[in-house]
């Protein structure tokens, strides 16, 4: 189990025993209706800093942006996601090879960098910071306009920015793979909020059994949502 | 401090597909048998439970199945000019750690490979002429013939009830089969799954070009079954959490679901795990092997004696294993001798996206729900003209549709990221699915395995290194493939579709598939293999080595199914033939 189930785990079982303590105090009704979540300005970050949740929310923000379709990678608190994902033993890149000597490859050989995700992190926001400063009047990425943004992203993507102590290409890739998985993933590891991602494009979540289903060819899935931890996902992650 | 421990009949490296046949094969012959095997013990129960195990993020992305690189990976280069880097993280291959081994974590995908697969250098000689294999080309008869291992096909089929649709039973062609396959001596033990909506349009648009499309066999069972080691398991509910997952339903054949439960209570078996064995010693002639020798999770060296010992790890772990043992003269590409670690192969694949006016529900699947053509794989085609050598099918499979991973790729056109990236997934998830080509790779002199110069793992012993990349032999053949893949993927009568060639250098990411092979040969003549037909090492005649480490180069279909039918084909001779008489099963 990895630490970040554990710990939901641990606040279901709580949650759990505060609505039982709480059932015969109040009409069985208010037991089930969820309970809203704390505001993401609130969250308990435990790898970022602050400036740079603040640059992480304004570069998913256009990676995936809110819009007509619904709710983007920001409000899907996808920057929470990679903040666990950091802290964990992915950004520690715990089960990478990581002995020397380091020598840059060609793309075929893959990663080469010394950093973990969690350092390439580090050294790459504070190195697109430090480009925006320069390039734009003092003005930190997340200052900039949405069009200037998205200019800043393709130029990472594209390698044509240089960043100090770190390739741009690697960091926007890891960047829009980890956005990526924040906002499909299951809501237990602090994404994909109220199941933004796969109410966008009709995933049902991991459902056991579709064994009548798979022969109603071209008719659409009827029941609802669910996660690992049930449908009402906003109910496992207060507290 | 070494640990010398009692000696057994039998040591087994590894604890997983292979390993568990011969594991129960050799227990029931009453040898004495340890398996032993470097990751952790894991059970459908608890460990397996669909409350937890649809978990695509912890199990497809960050790999929780597989092998933890940060003690051992291998170092790559795509030719021997460059210097070879390590593979830092998984990408093209997923090999696993754990009881079970990628048997727990595989599709179900179940081939049989074709009878002149087995004879691929001879056939190809006598059909085209001896000019027609290009110089560099290393390929090579097996040694086994594709008649003689069809009672161990048979017998895997039906140790992992697989549900397909017979093509040939006894030379007689099957209606909806596959008209191509070998002839078997009876059907497969389940009927083909349900089908899915886009494998039922595939199956309509290759018929309308005219080929002959059937159910791809699955060890995904259509109906409850119980195997001849009297082991029950259950029928299949398309969850769609096959690959990268293991079955929490009893569903998906694996160790676990198929022989562990007749295999654990045996007293004549034992297993260890979190022990990674690092040698298998040899005597002071080097002809025999004593044992094997292992760290266990505290750090602590043991001997493990034994009478046989058997290679059963994943296909470039026992090549490893059997070069820092020095069992075999390793491959030397520049002087062309030696045979440890030559003729690595691999797999080409490619695609084509195709989206599709009405709702597919590509979450609804199944690892080997699929439909296929075979009428370009092999020899199946006259390649006189074409001049290249090998060939792929072409399957439309519904194995899931899981979000991060499973996305089916955007139309042309479509923004890597932003509002037009996120309106195009809206689009197109429920009504998109993937046309895949599955080809052969050839051997040749200058793909190899053998050990890295600088990088090490967690005991000092040097890293494997790899050195491959793709000729134009199989740029060539998967070309010629995916343009057939378009023709079907275009009569499906899509909105539009999106070609994915494969083209350029190998690379070491991202993942094309776990399909290995080579670097213990075997064939016929001790100068171009590590084994004979029976797996038998020439040099050391006590170790034999299992899996796709023995294929002689790589042909267009997965390995499982021949992996299981070499491994019932080699226990055979080991218990009617080697027993009797322990020493060389052929002579040189």
């Amino acid at each position: 189990m990895s630490e970040n189930t554990r710990r939901d785990l641990l606040r279901t079982t709580v949650i759990a025993g505060s609505a039982a303590v709480a059932s015969w105090l109040e009409p069985r009704a208010a037991v089930a209706e969820p309970v809203s979540r704390r505001p993401v300005a609130s969250r308990n970050f435990s790898y970022f800093s602050a400036p740079e949740i603040v640059f992480i929310d304004a570069a998913i923000g256009r990676l995936i942006p809110a819009d007509e379709l619904g709710p983007g990678a920001k409000e899907a608190d996808v920057a929470f996601f990679i903040d666990q994902q950091m802290a964990g033993s992915f950004g520690r890149a715990e089960t990478w090879y990581m002995q020397g000597p380091w020598k840059e490859g060609i793309p075929e050989q893959g990663y080469q960098l010394k950093l973990t995700p969690a350092q390439l992190y580090r050294v790459a926001i504070q190195g697109t910071d430090d480009y925006c400063r320069r390039t734009f009047n003092q003005a930190t990425f997340a200052e900039l306009g949405v069009g200037d943004q998205d200019k800043v992203l393709h130029g990472l993507e594209k390698g044509e920015i240089e960043l100090v102590g770190a390739p741009a290409k690697e960091f926007f890739a890891m960047l829009w793979q980890n956005t990526n998985e924040g906002f499909f993933a299951d809501p237990i590891y602090g994404g994909n909020r109220d199941f933004a991602g796969w109410k966008l494009i009709g995933f049902p979540g991991p459902r056991y059994n579709y064994v009548t289903e798979i022969e109603q060819y071209g008719k659409p899935y009827a029941l609802p949502t669910v996660g690992l931890m049930g449908r009402n996902e906003s109910a496992v992650r207060k507290g | 401090m070494v640990t010398k421990l009692k000696s057994v009949d039998v040591v087994l490296v590894g604890f997983g597909w292979t390993a568990s046949i011969l594991a129960k094969e050799l227990a029931d012959a009453g040898l004495q048998v340890l398996a032993i095997e470097r990751g952790e013990f894991r059970d459908t129960v608890p460990d397996f439970a669909t409350t937890h195990i649809q978990d695509e993020l912890r199990y497809a992305v960050r790999g929780g199945l597989f092998e933890n690189l940060a003690r051992e990976t291998l170092t790559f280069r795509n030719s021997f000019d460059q210097t070879a880097l390590p593979m830092r993280h998984l990408g093209s291959f997923n090999p696993a750690s754990g009881v079970g081994g990628a048997g727990v974590h595989w599709n179900g995908q179940n081939w049989r490979f074709l009878p002149t697969d087995f004879n691929i250098r001879s056939h190809t000689e006598a059909r085209y002429g001896k000019n027609f294999i290009p110089a560099d080309m290393t390929i090579q008869d097996w040694g086994v013939t594709y008649e003689e291992l069809e009672p161990y096909y048979d017998k895997f089929e039906y140790l992992c009830g697989i549900s397909g649709q017979a093509g040939n039973v006894q030379g007689a062609i099957q209606p909806g089969g596959n008209p191509f396959e070998g002839p078997r001596a009876r059907a497969y033990p389940l009927p083909p799954l349900k089908r899915s909506y886009a494998t039922v349009l595939f199956d309509k648009a290759a018929k309308e070009v005219g080929l002959k499309p059937f159910p791809c066999a699955a060890a995904n069972t259509s109906q409850p079954y119980k195997n001849p080691y009297g082991v029950q398991m259950g029928q299949c509910t398309y969850c769609g959490f096959c690959e990268w997952f293991a079955c929490g339903n009893y569903s998906k054949s694996s160790p676990q679901t198929t022989i562990l439960p007749a295999l654990l209570p045996m007293d004549n078996f034992s297993y260890r795990t979190l022990c990674d064995v690092t040698r298998v010693n040899l005597d002071s002639t080097g002809k025999r092997a004593t044992g094997v020798t292992y760290v266990d999770v505290q750090g602590r060296e043991f001997e493990q004696p034994a009478e046989l010992v058997i290679l059963c790890a994943f296909a470039q772990h026992n090549v490893h294993l059997l070069l820092l043992s020095g069992i075999g003269k390793p491959y030397d590409p520049r002087a062309n001798q030696g045979v440890t670690g030559r003729n690595y192969a691999y797999q080409i694949t490619s695609s084509v996206n195709v989206f599709l006016d009405n709702n597919m529900n590509p979450f609804m699947g199944a690892g080997a729900l699929g439909q296929a053509v075979d009428e370009f794989n092999g020899d199946n085609f006259d390649h006189g003209p074409l001049g290249f050598i090998g060939g792929g099918y072409i399957a439309l499979w519904t194995t899931g549709g899981r979000p991060i991973l499973q996305q089916h790729g955007a139309p042309e056109g479509t923004p890597k990221w932003g509002s037009g990236w996120k309106k195009s997934m809206q689009e197109n998830y429920l009504k998109s699915a993937s046309v895949a080509t599955h080809g052969s790779v050839m051997s040749y002199s200058g793909s190899y395995l053998d050990l890295d110069p600088t990088y090490r793992d967690a005991y000092g012993n040097p890293l494997l290194r790899l050195t491959f990349d793709f000729h134009d032999n199989e740029l060539k053949m998967s070309k010629f493939v995916t343009d057939k893949a378009a023709l079907i993927a275009k009569a499906m009568n899509p909105r539009s579709t999106k070609i994915n060639y494969r083209e350029g250098h190998y690379s070491i990411l991202p993942y094309e598939t776990t399909h290995n092979t080579g670097g213990a040969a075997m064939g016929a003549d001790p100068k171009t293999s590590v084994v004979n037909r029976y797996l038998q090492s020439w040099d050391v005649s006590n170790v034999f080595v299992m899996g796709s480490s023995v294929f002689p180069q790589n042909p267009g279909y997965n390995p499982t199914g021949t992996v299981g039918a070499l491994a019932y084909w080699a226990v055979d001779a080991i218990k009617t033939k080697y027993l009797k008489n322990p020493g060389p099963l052929v002579q040189t």
